[in-house]
C-alpha cells in the first residue's frame, strides 16, 4: 500500500442525528431519574474506581445522550456498584439501580 | 399637593408607577410613543414560572391606573429644566409643566440579525424568541411546520462583547426553559434542546421549571454555544457547537431553531436621554444617582428612573422598582416643594 504520509481516523465528533431515541425512551421508563442529571460531577469526584480506571457516571449518562452507547457501557464496565455515588447526588439520583438499568437496556443489543 | 408628575413609557414599570402616584393624590401624565399600553408584556403569551397569560397580568395594570391621564402614540418633542420643574412639549401638542419626571423606557430586543452566524433573516426556519411568543399567541408562523427537532440558543445579544453586549439579560434562561417547555406541550414528538453557557436559574421557582423541563419533558441541555447554523437543500438547519461537558464538537440536524433576543437599552429611551442630558453607562443602560442604595434616582434632581432603563430586569423586579421610584418622587416632591424659596438649597442639601 502507498504510504501517503497520514492515516485516517475516524470523526470523533458528536452527531445528535444518530441519537437512539426509542433505546433512551426505554430507559428513562426505566430509570426517569436519567433525565434529571445536571452534569455536576459530584458522583465522578467521589467514585473508587475512578481514581484508578477511566469510568464517571456523569460522562456515560452524556455519552448515552451524545449517541454513543459504546462508550457509555465500557466506561461503566469498571463500577463496582459501592454506592458512594448515590451519596453524593444533589438531585438524589439512585445511582446504582441507574447504571444496573443502563446496561440491562444498552447491552441487550 | 397636585403636582404634575411625567412618566415616560407605558410598559409595566410606567403603568405601575403611574397607578401608584395617581393614589397618592398626585396628577399623573403618561405618555406612550406606541399605539398601545404594555410594552413588551403585550406581544408575550405566558410568563414565567407559572405560565399565567401576560394580557391577564397587563389588564391588571391597566385597570389599576383608574383614571390616570395617558396618551398613546405620544413621544417627546423637547424638554426644558427650569428652576423647580420641567417643561416638557409633547409630539401631539400639549405642554406639561412637571414637577418630577419618572423614565421607564423599557429595553428593545437585541437584532438576531447582527449574528449572522445564526442566519436569521437568512435561514427560513430561524426564529427569535419574540416570534415563537407571537406564534403561541396567535397561532400563525409559516415557518413553524410540526418541527420534529427544536433547537434554543441562549444569549443570542447577550455576554457577547463583540456584539457590544457584555452583560447578561437575566431572563432568556427562564424564557427559553419555558418556552422549551411549552414547543414540548405543542409537538409532543419533538426533541428540544438547549444550548446554553451557564443557566442562569435565579429567581423563585425558576429551578423548578428547569428541573420540570428535565425530568416531565425530557428537554436536553447542552453546555455550549452555538458556534456555526447552516441550511440543508431541503430548509433544515445543521448546528454545531461543542459539548463543553464532554468536551466534543456535536451536530445536529435541526427542524426549527429559536434564538434567545436578549435586552437592549431602548433606542427611543436613548432619544429621550439625549434631550434632558442623562448619564448613560457604558452598558447603554442609564446610570442611578449613587449605585445599589438609590437605585430610583438618576443624577439630575427631579429625574427618576425605573425598569429594565436601568438594565435588564425580569417582570416583578421591574414592579417592585416601579413601586420603589413611586415612593422616592413622593418623597422628593413632598420634601422640596413645601418651600419654594429654599428648593436650590435643599436640592443641594437633599439630592
Amino acid at each position: 500500500m502507498v504510504d501517503f504520509g497520514f492515516g485516517l481516523v475516524p470523526s470523533s465528533r458528536i452527531n445528535l442525528d444518530l441519537f437512539d431515541k426509542e433505546k433512551y425512551e426505554e430507559l428513562a421508563a426505566m430509570e426517569p431519574d436519567v433525565r434529571v442529571c445536571m452534569a455536576c460531577g459530584s458522583c465522578t469526584a467521589v467514585c473508587t474506581a475512578g481514581r484508578l480506571v477511566q469510568t464517571s457516571l456523569r460522562e456515560a449518562i452524556e455519552d448515552l445522550k451524545n449517541a454513543r452507547p459504546e462508550k457509555a457501557l465500557e466506561m461503566l464496565g469498571a463500577c463496582q456498584l459501592c454506592g458512594k455515588c448515590s451519596m453524593v447526588c444533589p438531585r438524589g439520583i439512585n445511582t446504582r439501580h441507574l447504571i444496573l438499568s443502563i446496561t440491562k437496556v444498552y447491552s441487550a443489543g | 399637593m397636585k403636582n404634575n408628575i411625567l412618566i415616560i413609557g407605558g410598559g409595566p414599570a410606567g403603568l405601575e408607577a403611574s397607578a401608584q402616584l395617581q393614589r397618592m393624590g398626585y396628577n399623573v401624565i403618561l405618555i406612550e410613543k406606541s399605539p398601545r399600553l404594555g410594552g413588551h408584556l403585550a406581544k408575550w403569551d405566558r410568563l414565567f414560572p407559572d405560565g399565567v397569560p401576560a394580557d391577564d397580568v397587563l389588564g391588571g395594570l391597566i385597570k389599576e391606573l383608574n383614571g390616570v391621564k395617558y396618551f398613546t402614540d405620544t413621544d417627546i418633542r423637547a424638554i426644558n429644566r427650569l428652576e423647580k420643574s420641567y417643561n416638557v412639549r409633547l409630539t401631539n401638542g400639549i405642554t406639561v409643566l412637571s414637577d418630577a419626571v419618572l423614565v421607564a423606557s423599557g429595553f428593545d430586543l437585541f437584532d438576531a440579525v447582527r449574528k449572522e452566524e445564526y442566519g436569521y433573516g437568512i435561514y427560513d426556519r430561524v426564529i427569535t424568541n419574540a416570534d415563537l411568543e407571537a406564534w403561541f399567541k396567535t397561532g400563525s408562523d409559516k415557518r413553524i411546520d410540526n418541527p420534529r427537532k427544536i433547537g434554543f440558543v441562549h444569549c443570542v445579544g447577550s455576554r457577547d462583547e463583540k456584539s457590544g453586549c457584555r452583560s447578561c439579560s437575566k431572563v432568556c434562561c427562564a424564557t427559553a426553559v419555558k418556552q422549551a417547555i411549552e414547543v414540548k406541550q405543542a409537538f409532543p414528538e419533538a426533541e428540544v434542546f438547549c444550548f446554553y453557557m451557564d443557566l442562569r436559574l435565579f429567581g423563585r421557582h425558576y429551578e423548578d421549571l428547569y428541573l420540570k423541563a428535565q425530568k416531565e419533558y425530557g428537554i436536553r441541555f447542552i453546555r455550549g454555544r452555538v458556534a456555526e447554523v447552516s441550511e440543508n437543500i431541503d430548509g433544515t438547519l445543521v448546528v454545531k457547537a461543542e459539548d463543553t461537558v464532554a468536551s466534543k464538537p456535536l451536530k445536529a440536524t435541526l427542524d426549527l431553531l429559536v434564538l434567545m433576543s436578549g435586552m437592549r437599552p431602548s433606542a427611543s429611551g436613548k432619544a429621550v436621554g439625549d434631550l434632558l442630558e442623562m448619564t448613560v453607562e457604558e452598558d447603554g443602560y442609564f446610570a442611578v444617582r449613587s449605585g445599589i442604595a438609590a437605585g430610583q434616582r438618576s443624577p439630575l434632581p427631579g429625574l427618576f428612573l425605573a425598569g429594565a432603563a436601568t438594565g435588564p430586569k425580569t417582570l416583578p423586579e421591574t414592579l417592585a422598582d416601579a413601586r420603589a421610584a413611586a415612593v422616592e418622587i413622593d418623597r422628593y416632591l413632598t420634601e422640596i416643594f413645601p418651600d419654594a424659596r429654599n428648593y436650590k438649597q435643599l436640592v443641594r442639601e437633599r439630592w
